[in-house]
């Protein structure tokens, strides 16, 4: 009994803890806050059932992270929403935002790569990450947002490990693209 | 313990993201290290990555709606 109440208690702390975690990473896997609360929930819900199989408590973070991402996964296998499946593996050219800004001679005083990035919104970087194609969103989020491995995310996805490179390196070019223009359409950069 | 040997700005950059991502061998890394130490290009394009890189990593933080935090509480009363 005192057992279950100090789990019951462990458990609270940490989902109160991590909610806004939680529901940051399945609004950007889902793209939908009404899927996004529902994934958090059946995540929540798993992660009780499966408590008794953490054995690092401090790994709690992480562990609860992936619970949400593998039930994002099979969500979409059941739904036909395959994220892995449905995209175009064809590479197009790889495109640099830096490569874009920076001017190599000009002087110390203006660094146009830094002021773009000062100027970028939350919502700039939101709108050019959650318009990228699923399979590519997807890859992202969990190498960047959550910090898998290159290997752990193609456990969860179930590719190999070179095609999660391909696609890192795509939906890095293609995000940086989409940034580049929205940049110019909104006038915070001058360069050419 | 033996130095590494120095390499080109194109390697660097072909493999800036990986090893930013912690996704290369301990040579390459340090390879790399020694590299930005001493390359004011290379390392303000690994500086513009990190920092493109915080922004993405601030979405995944979002406040949780009201209805989420009611529907956590109820759930995790029941257990």
């Amino acid at each position: 009994m005192g057992d279950h109440v100090d789990d019951c208690t462990f458990f609270r702390a940490e989902i109160e803890r991590l909610t806004d975690r939680l529901y940051g990473v399945a609004l950007r896997l889902t793209g939908n806050p009404a899927a996004a609360e529902d994934l958090v929930s059946e995540a929540v819900l798993k992660a009780w059932s499966n408590l008794g199989q953490l054995e690092d408590r401090q790994c709690f973070p992480k562990w609860v992270l992936r619970i949400l991402t593998n039930a994002f996964v099979s969500g979409c296998r059941k739904t036909s929403h395959e994220p892995t499946i449905a995209l175009d593996e064809e590479g197009e050219e790889r495109f640099s935002l830096f490569e874009q800004l920076h001017q190599p001679f000009l002087l110390w005083w203006s660094n146009p790569e830094r002021e773009l990035i000062s100027k970028l919104l939350r919502k700039d970087v939101e709108r050019a990450l959650d318009n990228l194609p699923d399979g590519l969103r997807v890859v992202v989020v969990m190498v960047e947002i959550e910090g898998f491995s290159y290997a752990e995310v193609a456990a969860m996805l179930d590719i190999p490990i070179g095609t999660v490179r391909s696609r890192l390196s795509r939906a890095r070019s293609t995000l940086q693209r989409a940034l580049w223009r929205q940049a110019r359409e909104a006038g915070l950069t001058t360069a050419a | 313990m033996t130095r590494s040997d120095p390499i080109r700005c194109e390697e660097v950059i072909s493999h800036l993201l990986e090893y930013l991502d912690g996704e290369i061998d301990a040579e390459k890394r340090r390879q790399i290290d020694r590299h930005l130490q001493e390359c004011r290009g290379c390392f303000s394009r690994a500086e513009f990555e990190k920092e493109l890189r915080k922004k993405v990593q601030q979405l995944g933080r979002q406040k949780p709606p009201r209805s989420l935090q009611r529907r956590l509480k109820a759930l995790i009363d029941q257990f």
